[in-house]
């Protein structure tokens, strides 16, 4: 099903649709098949002004019992939507397996009238069709899902030749899949055509008018973090290493990035977390740009070493892909619950840079700034996405390395030869990086407190106390070098409220944009956690009401509440392992009165 | 070069006594026998009386959190394969919390020189047992004797599939610089177990083969390509008997002039007979001995030099390798051209 929805989602964006995306797959490798715990699912939105996967589906292709269920369950799509549903699998048995009670799901389900029903036998029609074509009756089962996209694509009216040409890329390493899927995707679309099937209510309409001239692809959120560090390495001049431990869903930018050997990217995968920062820590510490990528779980397992990159001032890029907590907790679905951690999950004052992307394509760029940060400051810089930005795929303009923005690593100027210590500043601050092979800079670097002169060990309290705020202040004046805080306006035929800000972080940027459109009010949605935006005060201020909306129990409202206490700041927050419904935070703000 | 080249100007801050010394002086003195610049050299320490090393030599140094100096030298070694990475560790910092880090540089044979100092106590944190206490040792965290088995380190060198494996003595300048240079000359993962007296919380710990008396007796000093002979006199050699019945190999004293007598092959990939050097003589330190008990089988020789030294591709060498060799058949070798080869389209 992730293959059908990701082959849809290229193809819309190749014929200049916005889209947003949404995987949502259980954590089990082979969950069992036909089971309500076992669906597995692939939303998208498409059209123009488009900022989320949607709250509820135009179309729902039901491949079986139990993800009809699970669609109806949650009241996953519109009063006049189209069900397309496979009929050979809604047997007795798939009935009894997706726990149904009756043997009418449609009635069981109270599915409304008004939701056109297509039944379609797509396991008939599929054999129907490969019936010559000499595979087993396994093989042929696995096209099922090419129907269904050939079906979707005459539905939305996607033409056939750009599906082909993408379906043989995609099987290039497989040629002989490609005729039998190709096959199954044609008679798919022909079924359409022959029954007449149409979407009355959808009018799509291309994004014809982009923001920005340029070569566009759509890209996953994980590629996109990987793409940003390679890109950041050739700009800084620097090897890239990645030091990593499979964690879902973490894993794709360790495996993107040790396939990118011919990008000189050295990856490790390391034998636990630990070692995933601590390998990058000693890369960093011999002179490379070095980056760990993790989930939540992971994260709590560097904490300790994140501190040793604070204290011995080395950079540090460390990637925390959220997931939902706490524990194991839920593998593949999304929240963002490390907010505190990544501020404060460390022993001792242990101030390090958060920040965070906003959609699958920006998490190239926050990537790239997490690299900058680090490089130009000597600190450790925590970026956090999360599932739905990770998996999701979105529209990317593709940059050109001319274009990005100077990296300029804290090099140990010429005349400090032979007067070389790790305690060494600038008037910033920020510390002056010497590794080894270069001669004259020998030195000792320490996890213990050092002399803010000599740089050796120091427990003296006067200087210890000194290096705290040293170490604070080199956080705080990264403040001067990130761009300051932008108010997105709504985009809305209501009444404009220039009294209510919705504000948010990281991943909810969509929803919130959408969110903040249909309320008729204003957003900000950050970027940079710590330091936060030096206007951040100002632009707040301006508001009656502020909301901050979040997929945790109320993480920033606290942290915002903590630096801002005179602000009113009131907090909308879910936390089920998936993204916003706009819907329930358009309720949310119109219907609690202040 | 003079060891002096490789002395730093902090003031060396092991207890009066303290093993740690003579082992920091062996690691100069080495240094400059192996005569790489002191720029090209980088010391990754844990946490630990042993891991207070990189702040007394001259070189590049980083002495990080407990147990993960293994981690932090890989990432250094993988990175940066033209320095030269040595690992200064203690039995807690690299048997205990830095165990999966320890076996897992050994399984990937990275090209790093490790000192493991094993006085088979913690000493910073003040005296509790370690992974390599004998088991029945008292300490403050086993006021009534320890029920754990210890490590022998040689053979958990051997069991994570090590290439190079030496034991030393604090008390034995010579050997342990022969050691450090074998060492440094092996490529690979080099383990090099020292011996060290704490005269604080555990002192006499290797008495029974440190003691100048005993020392002759009670250890013999492998050397490869040499008869296995030791004692006072000169007049013991080492061979192995075969049980016929269970086919069980063991390591036996016989007289020096006797043809069975054995010579130490370190570079023989079968590691078998390196296992049973690495264990000889281990009874006294697997188990404290009680009064009245059975003697403990101290026939055999403390086995200290070289044990094992044998070649194989490094980790370090081995991926950066697989990087050249990608790169060279590569379409793609920087961004730009990486990003033409998307599927993409004009907007």
């Amino acid at each position: 099903m992730q293959l059908t929805g990701n082959l849809f989602s290229s193809l819309s964006a190749i014929l200049g649709y916005e889209i947003s995306t949404l995987p949502d797959f259980p954590a089990e490798i082979r969950a069992p098949q036909g089971t309500i715990g076992g669906v597995s699912g692939f939303q998208v939105q498409l059209g123009s002004g488009v900022y989320t996967p949607g709250d509820k589906a135009d179309v729902i292709v039901a491949m079986n019992a139990a993800a009809l269920k699970v669609s109806a369950m949650n009241k996953h799509y519109h009063d006049h939507a189209i069900i397309i549903v496979d009929t050979d699998s809604l047997t007795d048995k798939d009935l009894e397996k997706a726990l149904y009670k009756t043997d009418n799901p449609f009635t069981e389900l109270a599915i409304p009238e008004s939701v056109q029903i297509v039944p379609v036998a797509l396991t008939t029609l599929t054999k129907e069709a490969l019936k010559d074509s000499g595979l087993d009756n396994k093989s042929m089962l696995k096209s099922r899902n090419m129907f269904a996209l050939g079906l979707i694509c005459w539905l939305f009216d996607e033409p056939m030749d750009e599906a082909i040409h993408l379906l043989e890329d995609k099987f290039k390493k497989k040629p002989a899949l490609i005729e039998p899927n190709t096959k199954v995707m044609v008679d798919g679309y022909n079924y359409g055509q022959n029954l007449a099937l149409s979407v009355n209510q959808i009018r799509l309409e291309a994004n014809d008018n982009p923001k920005v001239q340029g070569r566009y692809t759509s890209i996953a959120g994980n590629k996109a973090t990987a793409w940003g560090l390679i890109a950041a390495a050739e700009k800084a001049g620097k090897h890239l290493f990645l030091g990593s431990y499979p964690i879902t869903p973490a894993t794709d930018i360790l495996h993107e990035l040790a396939g990118r050997k011919d990008m000189n990217v050295m990856a490790v995968q390391a034998e636990d977390e630990i070692a995933g920062v601590c390998t990058a820590i000693g890369a960093a510490f011999a002179g490379d740009l070095a980056c760990t990528s993790t989930s939540g779980p992971g994260l709590s397992l560097k904490s300790e070493a994140i501190g040793l990159a604070v204290m011995a001032e080395l950079p540090l890029v460390v990637i925390d892909v959220q997931r939902g907590g706490p524990s194991t907790g839920l593998p593949t679905k999304t929240e963002q619950t490390d907010l505190m951690q990544a501020l404060y999950g460390r022993n001792g004052e242990c101030p390090a840079v958060v920040l965070a992307a906003s959609s699958s394509a920006n998490c190239f760029d926050f990537a790239y700034e997490a690299c900058k940060i680090a490089l130009e400051n000597m600190t450790p810089v925590i970026l956090l996405t999360d599932t739905y930005l990770a998996n999701g795929t979105a529209l990317w303009r593709i940059p050109e390395m001319a274009e990005l923005p100077e990296i300029k690593p804290q090099s140990v100027p010429e005349e400090l030869k032979g007067h070389y210590n790790p305690a060494l500043r600038d008037e910033r601050g920020v510390r002056y990086w010497a590794f080894p092979g270069m001669e004259g800079y020998e030195h000792r670097n320490i996890g213990l407190e050092r002399d803010a002169e000599k740089g050796t060990i120091s427990t003296n309290p006067a200087n210890h106390e000194q290096m705290v705020l040293a170490r604070k202040h080199k956080i705080e004046q990264i403040a001067d070098r990130i761009p300051e805080l932008k108010v997105i306006k709504a985009n809305s035929q209501q009444p404009i409220t220039d009294s209510t800000l919705l504000v948010g972080w990281g991943s909810t940027e969509g929803h919130l944009h959408a969110a903040a459109n249909e309320i008729g009010c204003d957003l900000a949605q950050f970027n940079y956690i710590n330091p936060l935006p030096k206007n951040t005060r100002e632009v707040l201020s301006r508001y009656k009401r502020i909301v901050v909306c979040e997929l945790n129990t109320g993480q920033f409202a606290a942290y915002l509440r903590a630096q801002f206490p005179e602000l009113p700041i009131e907090q909308y927050n879910e936390v089920m392992g998936q993204p916003f419904a706009v819907e329930r935070i358009v309720n949310f703000v119109k219907s609690v009165k202040r | 070069m003079e060891a002096s080249q490789f002395k730093s100007d902090q003031y060396v801050r092991f207890c009066p006594g303290c093993g740690d010394h003579a082992i920091c002086m062996a690691i100069q003195k080495a240094m400059a026998q192996i005569g790489i610049e002191p720029h090209q050299v980088a010391v990754i320490s844990g946490i630990g009386c042993s891991s207070r090393m990189p702040h007394y030599l001259n070189t590049y140094g980083f002495n990080t959190i407990h147990g993960r100096g293994g981690a932090v030298a890989t990432g250094v070694k993988t990175s940066h394969p033209e320095l030269t990475v040595w690992q200064m560790s203690g039995d807690g910092d690299c048997f205990a919390i830095g165990g999966n880090h320890f076996i897992h540089e050994i399984r990937r044979n990275v090209d790093l020189n490790v000192c493991v100092f094993n006085n088979r106590i913690y000493g910073l944190t003040k005296g509790q047992y370690s992974p390599t206490s004998a088991k029945g040792f008292v300490s403050k965290s086993s006021p009534f004797g320890t029920i754990e088995r210890p490590f022998v380190p040689g053979q958990l060198v051997l069991g994570a599939g090590g290439t190079f494996f030496a034991r030393t003595l604090d008390v034995d300048m010579p050997t342990t610089v022969d050691c450090l240079v074998a060492a440094q000359q092996h490529k690979g993962c080099s383990i090099v177990e020292c011996l060290v007296n704490c005269v604080i919380f555990n002192n006499g710990t290797h008495a029974w083969i440190a003691d100048r008396e005993q020392r002759a007796e009670h250890s013999i000093i492998l050397k490869h390509g040499e008869k296995m002979i030791f004692g006072k006199n000169n007049d013991k050699g080492l061979a192995v008997e075969i049980d016929p019945h269970t086919f069980v190999p063991k390591m036996i004293v016989v007289s020096a002039d006797d043809p069975r007598v054995l010579t130490h092959d370190a570079t023989q990939q079968d590691p078998t007979l390196h296992r049973l050097l690495a264990l000889m003589g281990q009874d006294r330190f697997v188990e404290v001995q009680k009064d009245g008990a059975p003697e403990a089988n101290d026939a055999l020789p403390v086995a200290l030099g070289v044990i094992r030294n044998v070649e194989a591709e490094s980790y370090d060498e081995a991926v950066n390798k697989q990087i050249a060799d990608v790169r060279e058949h590569a379409k793609a070798h920087c961004f730009d051209e990486l990003t033409a080869t998307l599927e993409s389209w004009e907007m």
